[in-house]
């Protein structure tokens, strides 16, 4: 287990080099304009003057394999430059948000793993059956449902009909002191969408893979032996109907990315979304550089994860693969 | 079978409930926002990427942080702030002398003097400080303090609206001065003269700033003013009808819901106006007669019903009517009857297709707007709807900058802007020979010799009526060469609680920053 770790770790140094470079391309190859992009509305009324004053000023008259090595060996120093989209240290715009980001990333996960597997065994249980339609119709609306429309939808429902949970933000508007209890409180409607959009995946890959393991030769023994169904469901069945679920588990984490993206700007929550956004469309190359490496890092992280978790739950894989 | 059953269910199941949503928001809503008069919650659009004045936070004055040498009163009259009076004008318009207010203090009790002053003006025109409008302070020459209380501006030309320009707020040498002004913390953590002190900026989420208790103005009333930063319309629509804001900026189709809520609806006149430029590189928008028959073939009227739903008027030319600046005998009519005649004797003839022709040139350019500006986009379909009416075809196509301005010398494009202020700061870099394809000023190579000599009359004179003339000659050099077809200024609407009473709002120029709206006076509201 630790070697796999190991490997694996050694493995994303270069996996995370080349991404920079790859990030550092594209955006150089970009019609975007770091430049414009920083310069916002005032630059539309800039003289050419200013305008070539502002590129030297964020260096980015530079050639791309300089900016990139430059970028590159200062970050292994440990800093990560200047964002001119935000004016702001690297370091310091992730500090200020990454946390609140993770936060809501995790708990929307966790409930999403949780709440699938549940309905997906409920609905394997009996294929066909109302619950089995009634979750499975759910799952397909939840998935054409646009997360940023959900966001709409609930915050109509619970803070305005019903007024029984905030609408946005971190803590109350206009408080100044972050509690556990007011971001509990303002966390639970941008969890509950981002939950909600990743739902769908897992409640039909549990459906499928449980609905498969319930076909199968040592789920028909069980049951001949005389097991009862609770015994053969969770004990035989889940087990191997799970395994799918974990691959699915690594590969959503950039689904979760981009959905947290929304839902974070929806509901004003003061995550890294909106630096992302900005960084991309400014081509502001340390931030946007400081953020694939954090996002491809969350995939990495997601997939060893998966790949850990199918050797405990499957001794037949063993974790040499 | 069953799965497409199930995925038409689905569908169903969608539809149902987006049906229930919609019918749902059309609802009234109940409720305005209990609590305190003493603290306001406004829903913004808009997040300043930086508070720091050096890098052009506040350039327009009424930072709430920060004070200018000058402020502007509600109908934009200029009045001293960190200024005793207004300035001494000398030297034929180049040396503008200020005294400065004395016992001003920061909010960090510190003594803002005169080196504060000269300190903001020369970091901002420092070739390495980021500032991207610098330009605006092009003027200056140099500025210099004598002793602490009283500042100097030597220009480079004689500029008549400079002191417009000197409501930019002033930063504390003692604590700006000792950081880098791209980077350094200055910019989200400020400290100035201003009536509010920052408390909190979580960015993408709120502002929130608390009364300045020794403000030389007097401590304001509204102790707490927090500005949540909400960029979706109808996410901040429904905020507000929660009650979870006191007041918000709004689309006008979503504004119109709030009718007889408990609240009030405020609509902020503007400079703002929208204009097609008819570049003069192009074969066709280069030519007068398809100019003149542009500027009186498209119903503007119809916009501001149609597109902007009442909120904003028609334009017939930078300068809005009701402006003192207007020159009266400008006003374009609606008239495509004529406008096919003026086409008609200047030889375009219509083509098999209906679109004109002449010397072999079809009467057709391209049209750009700003991908994703719904308002610009329904714009550019009127003027192309009615351009097409007289035989003209504008092909309407969107964009993002990056994409637009390489083709500006040729390429129509869908443009805004505007600033109340002064006719200078607009109509200079608009029509200007000299700055055609100087980044974004003049972008549509407009080419008029009595234009540019106007502009620069209006620019150095210091006197009024002189001024005047200069910019009527521009508007009705407009009419008979319209580089330009302005189509309507629009209006900025906000809503806002009863309880805080009758406000008031300012003339909004384009570019509307943090303060705009009925709480550009924050300050003094009297709930």
């Amino acid at each position: 287990m630790a070697r796999l770790a190991g490997r694996r770790a050694l493995f994303a140094v270069p996996v995370l080099g080349a991404v920079t470079f790859g990030v550092f391309a594209i955006a150089a190859a970009s019609p975007f304009d770091p430049v414009k992009a920083y310069a916002g509305t005032a630059g539309l009324s800039a003289s050419q003057e200013t305008l070539d004053q502002l590129r030297a000023n964020l260096g980015t008259d530079r050639p791309l394999v300089t900016r990139w090595w430059d970028w590159l060996t200062s970050a292994v120093r440990g800093d990560l430059g200047v964002s001119s989209a935000l004016r702001q240290p690297v370091a310091d715009v992730i500090g200020e948000r990454v946390g609140w980001s993770v936060l809501l990333a995790s708990a929307a996960f966790l409930v999403a793993v949780l709440l699938g597997g549940l309905l997906g065994v409920l609905a394997a249980r009996r294929p066909g059956g109302w619950t089995d339609r009634a979750v499975t119709s759910l799952a397909y609306t939840l998935e054409a449902a646009p997360p940023f429309w959900l966001g709409l939808l609930v915050m109509w429902l619970f803070a305005l009909r019903l007024g029984v949970l905030p609408a946005g933000g971190l803590t109350d508007t206009g408080s100044t002191v972050v509690t556990a209890g007011e971001v509990a409180r303002h966390l639970v409607l941008p969890a509950g969408v981002l939950a909600l959009s990743q739902l769908p995946w897992f409640v039909l890959y549990v459906r499928q893979g449980v609905g498969d393991a319930l076909q199968e030769d040592p789920v028909r023994g069980a049951r001949a032996r005389g097991l009862a169904e609770r015994t053969v469901l969770t004990g035989h069945a889940l087990r191997s109907g799970m395994l799918p679920v974990l691959t699915l588990i690594g590969s959503r984490v950039p689904e979760l990315i981009t959905g947290a993206l929304l839902v974070e700007t929806v509901f004003s929550w003061p995550g890294i979304a909106a630096a992302t956004v900005e960084s991309a469309t400014a081509a502001d190359f340390p931030l946007l550089a400081a953020l694939t490496v954090l996002a491809t890092f969350a995939v990495l992280l997601g997939n060893l994860l998966a790949d850990l978790l199918y050797g405990l739950a499957d001794p037949r894989v063993g974790f040499d693969g | 079978m069953r799965a497409r059953s199930i995925r038409v269910r689905g569908a169903l199941a969608t539809a149902a409930a987006l049906t229930a949503v919609s019918s749902a928001c059309s609802a009234p809503g109940e409720g305005g926002g209990e609590g305190a008069a003493t603290s306001a919650v406004v829903g913004i659009a808009y997040e300043p990427e930086t508070l720091s004045p050096l890098l052009g936070f506040g350039k327009d004055g009424n930072s709430k942080i920060f004070d200018g040498l000058l402020t502007h009163d509600a109908d934009l009259t200029l009045r001293p702030a960190l200024a005793a009076a207004l300035p001494k004008v000398t030297d034929g318009g180049r040396t503008y002398t200020y005294a400065l207010r004395e016992g001003v203090k920061f909010s960090d009790g510190k003594p803002f003097t005169s080196a504060d002053v000269v300190f903001t003006y020369e970091t901002i025109l420092d070739k390495g400080t980021s500032n991207p409008s610098k330009g605006e302070l092009d003027a200056i020459r140099s500025v210099e303090a004598e002793g602490d209380d009283t500042v100097v501006f030597r220009l480079k030309y004689p500029y008549a609206p400079f002191a417009e320009r000197t409501v930019l707020p002033i930063a504390p040498e003692h604590l700006a001065g000792g950081q880098d002004v791209n980077t350094g913390s200055f910019g989200t953590k400020p400290v100035g003269t201003g009536p509010y002190k920052l408390v909190k900026w979580s960015k993408g989420e709120q502002l929130v700033l608390e009364a300045n208790p020794g403000y030389w103005g007097g401590a304001p009333k509204i102790e707490r003013f927090t500005m949540a930063i909400i960029k979706d319309d109808d996410v901040r629509a429904t905020r507000l009808r929660s009650g979870d804001l006191d007041g918000a900026i709004l689309p006008p189709n979503l504004a119109k819901a709030f009718k007889g809520s408990g609240r009030r609806t405020y609509a902020a006149r503007s400079f703002d106006y929208r204009t097609v430029t008819l570049p003069t590189g192009n074969k066709v928008t280069g030519d007068t007669a398809v100019r003149r028959a542009l500027d009186i073939a498209v119903d503007r009227q119809a916009m501001v019903d149609g597109i902007l739903e009442g909120a904003g008027r028609v334009a017939h030319g930078p300068v809005p009517t009701d402006s003192e600046w207007f020159t009266e005998g400008t006003r374009r009519t609606y008239d495509p009857k004529k406008a096919r005649a003026i086409l008609d004797e200047a030889g375009w003839r219509p083509g098999k297709d209906g679109i004109r022709e002449k010397d072999g040139v079809r009467a057709s350019f391209p049209l750009w707007y700003l991908s994703g500006d719904k308002l610009r986009q329904d714009h550019a379909l009127a003027y192309a709807s009615d351009a097409r009416k007289i035989g003209v075809e504008a092909e309407v196509q969107a964009g993002t900058w990056e994409v637009i301005e390489p083709r500006m010398p040729e390429d129509a494009v869908l443009a805004g802007g505007g600033s109340p202020s002064d006719p200078d700061f607009d109509q200079y870099p608009l029509l200007r020979s000299d700055l055609a394809g100087d980044g974004f000023n003049n972008m549509g190579w407009y080419d008029n010799a009595r234009v540019d000599r106007a502009l620069e009359t209006g620019r150095e004179s210091g006197d009024r009526a002189e001024r005047k003339a200069a910019y009527d000659t521009v508007q009705r050099e407009l009419v008979k060469n319209p580089g330009y077809t302005f189509l309507t200024h629009i209006d900025h609407l906000y809503v806002v609680d009863d309880r805080f009473g009758d406000l008031s709002t300012q003339v909004e120029p384009h570019d509307h920053g943090l303060a705009a709206g009925p709480w550009w006076n924050v300050e003094d509201w009297q709930p």
